[in-house]
């Protein structure tokens, strides 16, 4: 896994790059979670345009950061994700906390 | 005469081999010529089954092995992922959505939910020697099946 970042215009991007499973998942909850200490940003995007593969323990490691960053009022959005992902996040209903954009 | 064939591979219950194990069956599985969305439906059942073993079947230091099978006949596919574990519970408990032992990990309880989205089948059973889950799913996509 390797994350990417940027912030512009008040959002913070984040790219995954790579399988996101039980193996990255504490790398990736670790990461995720010292980039959003960061005080520069409203909201958060998460692009999953470069995630090769994802199972239900990517839901775990969203749904924690969702608890996080939802007592600090900022809210988290997901973008690109591929065919399987949305069958994942549909399945969970995890667009109802992280809604997905465009 | 229907098309068959069989692999089996035994490795230690350790994350790292979650890739491991996806790669491997879907390799085997693109002699049936499946579909993208076929194989990354077998890919993501076999990494939920994988998981539950490194995370749940061995809670002391010393892991244990997981044993993963393919087996193919016709155009079915049917994957049979065995641990020699703890064992789980309730199992009926542990396959209701959302439903996880171990709350406070940040784990999503979905893992059989997506085993049985992504698979036609889904059987498991457990004791206190250990876990054996076997999915089964049809290639529609198959031609294999159809030249035998």
């Amino acid at each position: 896994m390797q994350i990417k970042s940027r912030v512009h215009n008040n959002t913070l991007y984040v790219l995954l790059c790579g399988e996101l499973d039980e193996h990255s998942a504490s790398y990736t909850k670790l990461t995720l979670d010292k980039l959003f200490l960061g005080t520069n940003f409203q909201k958060i995007v998460i692009d999953l345009s470069e995630l090769s593969f994802m199972d239900s323990t990517g839901i775990g490691v969203l749904i924690g950061r969702y608890k996080k960053m939802k007592d600090k009022n900022i809210p988290i959005y997901i973008c690109n994700p591929s065919s399987h992902a949305e069958k994942i996040f549909k399945m969970t209903g995890l667009y109802e906390i992280m809604p997905k954009i465009v | 005469m229907k098309y068959s064939n069989f692999m089996e591979v035994t490795f230690k219950a350790l994350s790292v081999n979650e890739g491991f194990a996806r790669v491997c069956v879907a390799s085997f599985c693109v002699q049936l010529n499946p579909s993208v969305d076929e194989i990354t439906d077998i890919k993501t059942a076999v990494s939920e089954a994988v998981t539950n073993c490194v995370v749940h079947a061995y809670p002391n230091a010393i892991k244990g092995d997981i044993t993963l099978r393919c087996e193919l006949e016709g155009d079915l596919v049917s994957i049979t992922i065995s641990d020699r574990g703890v064992g789980i519970k309730d199992v009926e408990k542990a396959r209701e959505p959302f439903y996880t032992s171990k709350p406070s990990e940040e784990r999503s309880g979905m893992g059989f939910t997506v085993m049985e989205s992504f698979m036609d089948s889904v059987d498991v059973s457990s004791n206190s020697f250990g876990t054996t889950v076997k999915m089964t799913k049809r290639i529609a996509t198959c031609e294999v099946a159809k030249e035998c």
